[in-house]
């Protein structure tokens, strides 16, 4: 199998279903670059996701925008509604805050409020996360907001190949559907399988097998937890890894199984901690896996407070891989 | 022409248009160290805009930022040290170092805070200006932005409000004809910004945002037009950035000499004094004089930055409510 980066698994998966569905545009700010300049079109995107999308696709489909968030998602969506598969790119979660009634009251809402008369197969990609000193307003996470919402799909891709394989289910997906791509991400390297590859939606990845404890780890996470868990292993600890790959829909069963393995939880996010998802996962598991939990569940998050800017700051705002050994053995002290 | 402003008064504009350029100019010479955390969005080319709005105003106004916010706080009164030491992330930070290049604020100059947010910051100065109305003073606020945050739908309705309101605010946009790497002509569907301002219901007008006088002039006609209770104004400036979007862009998108043009044909500070010398309003030494101050300044400010003490990891969680 061929090995990639995140960035360029990420980019195998938009160019191969663009190939193969020429419904498939994408909007954004900068997505093909420089229209209208004095220098070079075609930069590639903010994060370089779009090498030559412009060349091979035309302006037709990667579509340069204003500064409009609103419109951009809006667009998007009310293309989808009328035979598009448009991908609407948001350049970093934190701003979501401009488009979250085209998400939130438009597009999530269709099928079902207009009694399944239509679907609305709009994928809506956004880079996420803390570790770069950005600052408030541009470290944040924000799907545990979006997996609030019902019928909204959100996928959280861990790995090179979770990315190539959930981006491509998500655009034949019917439904709306946003995409987490960590920051922090994007150089990892890792096997991707070459050609079409689709992952299902609601189905985690067991990553790691153990006996004593289960780590369910989101996004970036699931690396710090794999580092973790090398340490603690040195202990004799062995522990399973479960990356949940979407949040909506969440697969329990996999999760409910490993916890009634090993009898104890420990769920890593990088988000704010109130009304998470790591929140809703330890309370999956405290409703319907009770009786399989030998220890308290402990969460490694974020403190509840914004991303600080300061690089100390920040460090320490964020769970690593020591947090997550912690709250590991923690639970199997009780 | 008679003397517009006092000698004080322009050599104070100059030292603050001078502190600006100087102060990007160290920043750009300094993100290739490696010890300036995050993104930094350089103002240099721009400082005409900054220093020719905020000069207009009192110190009791209060002006909204940008991403590229750090020539608004320095022309309203923040200080070089206590910036650069935000800037570095160090506890001596106007913010604690919890803010960073994107939001610097100094509530006590009228600085309402840079921001990270494209668009974010004009619905602010619609309501500082309600505040201000309501509370009977004549201060009054500006909401600073670029050509590219004009076309987002906040602004929009930050403009409509104000007009509607007739609250004492105005909207600047810093033409610098490009927002990230798309261009103006490109973003901004309508052919002339001013006429889409205009639009709204309020005067709005184009300056050249390199002549530090022509700012100034029209800036303080709608600032005095805004104190009288006669609702909002828009103001265009073109300019042009001398650096990248942020530290560290490649600017393919721009031509090979474009910059090097722009810095012959568009520096706000040569224009500015070329103006003052020629018409004798000011010594080439007394310019030279305040240059000098001012890169001793900020060397110390960097030197210092650089040695201030980090954040206590115990402000982590303050300034918020948080039981966790
Ligand atoms: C809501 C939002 N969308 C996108 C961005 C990313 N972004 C930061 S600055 C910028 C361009 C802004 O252009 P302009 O308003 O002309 O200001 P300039 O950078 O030229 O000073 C963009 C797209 C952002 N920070 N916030
Ligand atoms: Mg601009």
């Amino acid at each position: 199998m061929p090995v990639m980066s995140y960035r360029e698994a990420l980019t195998d998966a938009y160019r191969l279903s663009m190939r193969k569905d020429p419904r498939v545009c994408i909007l954004g700010e900068d997505v093909a670059g420089g229209a209208g300049a004095s220098g070079q079109r075609n930069i590639g995107g903010i994060f370089g996701p779009w090498p030559d999308f412009l060349p091979e696709f035309g302006e037709q489909r990667m579509i340069d925008t204003p500064i409009s968030e609103s419109a951009i998602v809006g667009t998007a969506v009310g293309a989808a509604l009328c035979g598009l598969r448009p991908v609407a790119e948001i350049m970093f979660s934190d701003f979501l805050g401009l488009c979250l009634d085209q998400i939130w009251n438009q597009a999530a809402k269709f099928r079902y409020m207009f009694g399944g008369q239509t679907s609305c197969p709009v994928v809506i990609r956004v880079n996420t996360g803390a570790g770069m000193s950005a600052g408030s307003q541009h470290s944040q996470t924000g799907y545990g907001m979006m997996t609030n919402i019902p019928g909204l799909k959100v996928v959280v891709p861990a790995s090179p190949a979770d990315v190539k394989g959930l981006v491509m289910t998500a655009i034949e997906d019917p439904d709306p559907v946003i995409i987490f791509d960590h920051k922090s991400l994007f150089t990892d390297k890792g096997e991707v399988p070459e050609g079409e590859f689709y992952l299902p939606f609601g189905e985690a990845e067991l990553v790691r097998e153990g006996d004593d404890c289960t780590i369910v780890a989101i996004s970036r996470m699931v690396k710090f937890s794999q580092k973790a868990a090398d340490a603690l292993a040195k202990d004799g600890i062995s522990v399973d890894i479960v990356n949940p790959r979407t949040l909506s829909p969440l697969d329990e069963e996999t999760i409910l199984e490993s916890v009634e393995h090993t009898g104890r939880l420990v769920v890593v996010d990088e988000s704010n901690p109130r009304c998470s998802a790591a929140t809703d996962i330890a309370a999956l598991v405290a409703s319907k896996g009770f009786s399989s939990l030998k220890a308290p569940i402990e969460m490694v998050t974020a403190p509840h407070t914004p991303p600080p800017f300061a690089p100390n700051l920040e460090r320490a705002y964020l769970p690593g891989p020591k947090d997550i050994e912690a709250a590991v053995r923690r639970t199997l002290k009780g | 022409m008679s003397q517009p402003l006092s000698a004080e008064q322009l050599l104070g504009a100059w030292r603050r248009m001078v502190t600006i350029r100087e102060f990007e100019e160290r920043l750009h010479r300094e993100m290739p160290k490696g010890m300036i955390p995050g993104f930094t969005h350089l103002y240099s080319g721009q400082e005409a805009i900054a220093v020719g709005v905020c000069d207009t105003l009192d110190r009791e106004d209060v002006i909204v930022s940008t991403h590229r916010g750090h020539g608004h706080c320095l022309a309203k009164g923040c200080e070089v040290k206590p910036m650069m030491q935000e800037i570095y992330g160090r506890a001596g930070g106007l913010c604690g170092g919890k803010g960073g290049s994107m939001h610097i604020a100094d509530f006590s100059k009228g600085m309402l805070g840079a921001n990270g947010i494209v668009g974010g910051g004009p619905p602010l100065a619609t309501g500082a200006a309600l505040a201000f109305r309501n509370l009977g003073n004549r201060r009054v606020s500006v909401g600073f932005g670029g050509d590219g945050s004009a076309n987002q739908g906040t602004v929009f309705e930050a403009m409509n409000m104000a007009v509607v309101l007739k609250v004492p605010t105005l909207f600047v946009f810093e033409n610098n004809g490009y927002s990230e790497n798309t261009a103006a002509d490109y973003a901004i569907g309508a052919r002339d910004l001013a006429e889409r301002c205009a639009a709204f219901g309020m005067p709005a007008e184009t300056g050249d945002g390199t002549d530090f006088f022509d700012v100034y002039e029209r800036t303080q006609r709608a600032v005095e037009r805004a104190r009288n209770g006669e609702g909002p104004s828009s103001l265009v400036f073109t300019c042009t950035r001398f650096f990248g979007h942020f530290e560290g862009d490649p600017q393919k998108y721009r031509a090979a000499d474009e910059v090097d043009t722009f810095r012959q044909t568009m520096d706000c500070l040569s224009k500015f004094r070329d103006r003052v010398t020629g018409e004798g309003w000011l010594e080439e030494a007394a310019l030279q004089q305040v240059h000098d101050e001012v890169l001793a300044l900020i060397d110390e400010a960097v030197e210092e930055a650089m040695a201030a003490p980090l954040p206590d990891l115990a402000t982590l969680t303050t300034d918020v409510y948080t039981t966790y």
